[in-house]
């Protein structure tokens, strides 16, 4: 897919988000604008994962770290064809297998159940670790939240992640400054992230999370250092591409009335033109 | 009087552990050990030695170590942990239920040094809330071995289970009790002496103890039943009800606090399909004084003598 169909087909994942957020009358629906092009970019662009061989062994691999924001993850994997893409509408329905957080067990495509934060990183150290013992080159991709970078199992996993080279291991922090009561500024500023990371032996790099140009050459398997696991810090909006939520941490998990619903896909839809 | 184990050899089951587990990793390079700086007291040196990039050392990170292992998993790996049982089911007790309980993963969660093992080390580094935190979880089979017989059996049982276990181990030396070539079967109670008059249900450490406290309760004419009740997750709830209709009581020694442990699982059974008159012996809801894993177990009321006391007292209670 080039940058622009990746643009539209993320687009077109933001406007179903939206809308399943407004008729579930729930959902994360900051976060999930905010991670929406990253998905993207590694779904249709950069991971070799089957929809027909969901547990292919040589699959590349990516945790939702921060899975609250399970319902991006659901429609990328729909948009995908892991699942059906009607099923969407059951979205925190009764007995559904979209609750809100990924099950591996239920959702193809999902490898982690994650919803307690500080959990993915470790699992991922974990993947890249077996890809290395078998000398496998499949790649695992991990993303977290910013604010979720103030668990401390993050920062024993980057120790770990460095001192086994873990060349294959890609982390994401999807860093849109936001975290679920008010500004990370305000609560346990992390910044700045990159050189904390870097000074961990990590390759890091930060870009703007939102372009996909920038996105797509930063995951790419070229821009991998040699010995060292690769860090992006993802620079984003909570609540991307909707004027009344971006950067608003009023929308960590509100739900838009129907007025509001309509602007944010009328303005959705206007960004497509 | 015929005391058993008198002279019997104690052993340290970590020793069959790791024997087991290297076997095992010979055949299948798929076997993996991750640990907490843990080489040592888990006994790994072996391992390390023989499969040195199959040793996974996270360093002193717990929740890390847990989650390393469900990724291991992920990659097809089977990863066996190892860690001091306080830290691997206090510290990481969000991981577990998380990465291998809820994401089904294929760990071995093996907890070195459980109960009061580190006896003067005092309770931060006592496990006896162990099998109340796991077991409460789905998707986890909860195991403690009561000798270096049964632990050999244990590790091979989990190694060919496609699923993630809590395998409660000590270093606290124990005699001989299960047969030679004995062969582990999750749920499954082993009968280890008959009797009519009450059964004691033991597990780990407590088992020799219980068949010594029946040595002396024979002494007395009352003949107890003993069994090995390895597999508090899921439980023999058969053996349980037959112990109950056949024996009328049931004592349960467990080296564990007595909220939510064997003795619970036990009482859970019993309460719902054969009620009986019971004790639950154990530690008893407390941070436990200075004293070794030994001289703790004799202070709670599981000497041998105390334990056969209890049974008597409890028939009294028999219908």
């Amino acid at each position: 897919m080039d940058t622009q169909d990746l643009r539209r087909m993320a687009n077109q994942i933001r406007q179903r988000d939206v809308r399943a957020v407004f008729e579930a009358g729930a959902g994360h629906i900051g976060g999930e604008m905010s991670v929406t092009d990253l998905l993207t970019a590694l779904y249709f662009d950069i991971m070799n994962v089957d929809p027909a061989n969901p547990l292919d062994p040589n699959r590349d691999r990516l945790v939702l770290s921060k899975g609250h924001t399970a319902l991006a993850l659901y429609i990328t994997l729909s948009k995908k064809g892991f699942i059906p893409e009607a099923e969407i509408e059951t979205f925190l329905a009764h007995n559904s297998r979209l609750n809100g957080h990924p099950n591996r067990v239920k959702v193809p495509g999902v490898e982690t159940n994650t919803g307690p934060l500080g959990h993915g990183l470790p699992v991922a150290v974990g993947m890249a670790t077996a890809a290395k013992l078998n000398g496998a080159s499949w790649r695992s991709f991990v993303i977290t939240g910013d604010g979720e970078m103030q668990e401390g199992s993050n920062w024993e996993a980057i120790m770990a992640a460095a001192q086994f080279k873990l060349d294959n291991l890609t982390l994401i922090i999807d860093h849109n400054r936001l975290q679920q009561g008010a500004r990370l500024a305000d609560t346990n500023n992390l910044a700045p992230i990159a050189p904390k990371v870097a000074a961990f032996g990590w390759a890091v790099e930060e870009i703007d999370g939102h372009d996909m140009e920038q996105i797509t050459r930063a995951l790419s398997a070229d821009t991998i250092t040699q010995g060292k696991p690769k860090c992006i810090v993802a620079h984003t909006n909570k609540g991307q591409g909707i004027s009344f939520m971006s950067d608003n941490v009023a929308w960590h998990h509100k739900v838009p009335t129907e007025d509001q619903y309509r602007q944010a896909i009328a303005e959705l839809e206007e960004a497509l033109q | 009087m015929n005391m058993p184990f008198k002279d019997a050899k104690l052993h340290d089951c970590r020793n069959a552990f790791v024997a087991a587990l290297e076997e095992l990793a010979e055949a299948n390079r798929d076997i993996v050990t991750v640990c907490n700086d843990s080489v040592g007291s888990s006994k790994l040196g072996g391992f390390k030695e023989k499969f040195p990039e199959r040793l996974i050392n996270v360093g002193i990170a717990e929740q890390n170590m847990v989650g390393v292992a469900a990724g291991l998993a992920n990659g097809g790996k089977i990863p066996f942990v190892c860690c001091a049982a306080p830290f691997l089911t206090g510290r990481a007790l969000e991981q577990i239920k998380a990465d291998v309980a809820y994401s089904q993963t294929n760990v071995k969660l093996v907890g070195i040094s459980s109960g009061m093992a580190y006896g003067d080390l005092g309770p931060t580094h006592h496990s006896i809330e162990d099998f109340a935190w796991i077991r409460a979880l789905p998707n986890i089979a909860v195991i403690a071995p009561a000798d270096r017989i049964e632990t050999d059996a244990v590790i091979r049982w989990a190694a060919q289970y496609d699923g993630g276990c809590f395998l409660r181990l000590s270093r606290v030396g124990v005699p001989d009790l299960l047969p030679e070539g004995h062969v582990f079967e999750l749920g499954k109670a082993n009968l280890l002496r008959d009797g009519a008059d009450l059964t004691i249900i033991a597990n780990g450490t407590l088992v020799h103890r219980a068949m010594r406290a029946a040595a002396l309760l024979a002494d007395k004419g009352i003949e107890a039943r003993v069994l090995n009740m390895a597999s508090v997750r899921p439980i023999d709830e058969d053996a349980i009800v037959a112990a109950a209709t056949d024996t009328g009581a049931i004592v349960t020694v467990e080296e564990h606090t007595t909220f939510g442990g064997l003795g619970s699982a036990v009482a859970e059974v019993v309460v719902d399909k054969a009620p009986v008159p019971m004790a639950r012996l154990g530690v008893p809801g407390v941070f436990a004084h200075t004293g070794s894993a030994e001289q703790l177990l004799d202070d709670f009321g599981m000497a041998p003598s105390a334990i056969a006391n209890s049974a008597e007292a409890l028939l009294k209670r028999k219908g």
